[in-house]
């Protein structure tokens, strides 16, 4: 069973859904890159994909820290059911930090009570992987609005009951001009442009589509997306994404630390020749596991002191957390893979690390860290605090 | 202050509209200025009239028009 008690963590439920669920899958999940069905069914009972909504309006009214705590575990026992819980949540943080409008609340309070799964259609084809430009416009057509985007990417979009696009506000508005409008289904379709078969999260089904999407106005968010942009959909994807990444490096320097020590439990009083290594991964993992953190606790002061969110420094911070992240995964991965040696690179092994580190290598990706910097390099050259 | 502040906004806001035309509270995101262009207009800004924007005024709310410009750089003792 894997449904919360009260007293009970979300990373407490989470791992319990990892041992139980979305370890058994994994594997399977990898090898047929197919959608976990059976990790984000067993979310979905134990409440994670409403913890971020109040309970007032039918969720947990867990906080972001609570629920990116849950992200690491369950990313120990599968990333692809870790990000698809992460790029879910970030979804969900938009709508309970900007949905002002009364049928955006009324949503919110579905997303609760139905237990919906959220995707996202932030990327278009043709503008090169800038999200904060779009060519697709939000049209009015029959009391309502209308849609057309060409996505190159909507994760689990075919298995998702809302996808929340990005748009020019109308078809009259400048590229920058956007704002973030909820797809309900049943009322939007996807025509799918190309398959998901790549190296690793496998199971995101990160298709491209052709979105087309109708319902009403009071369903594209008030707030300019760039406003949301900077002080919710960026910095919590980071933080999440970057979670998730502490989780698949910790699983790593667990399956090591285990490796080490039963060759230490062979030889008493002779220190292994991975030993020295393990403590190097030590030292990284903790860069990792304090750069993800630090970052925790300064979006909670961004959100308890607003003029702090609108600094540069902290955009720039923000940023730099995923280049930082990003690269520190693949790093610790790879230790673990140097101390595990063969019986990390075999496949069918308990030290098998074959999957975490093809799943790492995308998170560099995944947005490019040459963007971010190159973002970051703009914003410096304005940058006055440290 | 005000041609001078348009000069800027026509060689680094990179907007898809007539600068000249633009109403002096008309939002400047919503005329299409990117964070990225308005890195390069305060910096323009910044040569132009010879001042340094503090931390506190780097904000989007700085730059949102040509009105709230013109009020950023009298702050800063900036005079006609």
């Amino acid at each position: 069973m894997t449904g919360s008690a009260a007293d009970e963590t979300l990373a407490v439920v989470a791992r319990r859904i990892g041992e139980e669920v979305a370890g058994l899958h994994a594997e399977d999940v990898d090898a047929s890159s197919r959608f976990p069905t059976e990790t984000i069914d067993a979310c979905r009972e134990a409440g994670l994909l409403r913890a971020l909504v109040s309970v007032e309006d039918g969720g947990l009214g867990a906080s972001l820290d609570e629920v990116a705590d849950a992200i690491t575990e369950l990313g120990r026992w599968c990333s692809s059911s870790g990000m698809i819980l992460a790029m879910h949540t970030i979804q969900v943080a938009c709508l309970v930090r900007h949905g002002g409008s009364e049928e955006l609340a009324t949503f919110r309070k579905r997303v609760a009570a139905e237990g919906l799964l959220l995707a996202s259609a932030t990327t278009e084809v043709g503008i090169g992987g800038d999200v904060r430009s779009s060519t697709c416009a939000v049209a009015a057509r029959d009391d309502g609005f209308h849609l057309r985007k060409q996505a190159p990417v909507i994760s689990y979009g075919e298995y998702a009951d809302a996808i929340l696009a990005t748009a020019r506000r109308t078809p009259e508005s400048a590229p920058s001009d956007q704002v973030l409008v909820v797809c309900e289904k049943g009322r939007f379709t996807l025509e799918r442009t190309t398959t998901w078969d790549a190296l690793g999260f496998r199971g995101t089904c990160s298709s491209g589509f052709v979105l087309e999407a109708t319902g009403g106005f009071g369903l594209v968010f008030p707030t300019a997306y760039g406003d949301m942009s900077s002080q919710t959909m960026l910095p919590v994807s980071h933080i999440l994404w970057s979670s998730l990444w502490l989780g698949m490096a910790s699983e790593a320097d667990g399956r090591a630390r285990k490796f080490v020590q039963g060759a230490a439990r062979k030889t008493p009083g002779q220190m292994p020749p991975s030993g020295m290594r393990l403590a190097e991964l030590a030292v990284t993992l903790q860069q990792l596991h304090d750069l993800v953190h630090g970052a925790r606790a300064r979006f909670a002061a961004a959100d308890a002191d607003p003029d702090l969110g609108q600094t540069i420094g902290y955009a720039t911070a923000m940023n730099s957390l995923k280049v930082s992240a990003s690269t520190l995964v693949v790093e610790v991965i790879q230790k673990a893979l140097l101390i595990c040696g063969m019986a990390g690179y075999a496949n069918r092994s308990p030290f098998t690390l074959g999957r975490l580190l093809r799943d790492a290598y995308g998170a560099q990706l995944m947005v490019n860290n040459d963007r971010i910097n190159a973002n970051n390099a703009q914003l410096l050259l304005v940058q006055r605090e440290r | 202050m005000d041609s001078v502040i348009r000069d800027v906004l026509i060689n680094h806001a990179k907007l898809p509209v007539d600068v000249a035309g633009l109403d002096r509270a008309a939002d400047l995101y919503t005329a299409g200025l990117t964070s990225h262009a308005s890195v390069n207009v305060m910096l323009g800004l910044e040569d132009a009239f010879d001042v340094e924007f503090p931390d506190e005024m780097l904000r989007k709310s700085t730059f949102e028009s040509i009105a709230s410009i013109e009020e950023a750089l009298r702050r800063l003792g900036v005079e006609d």
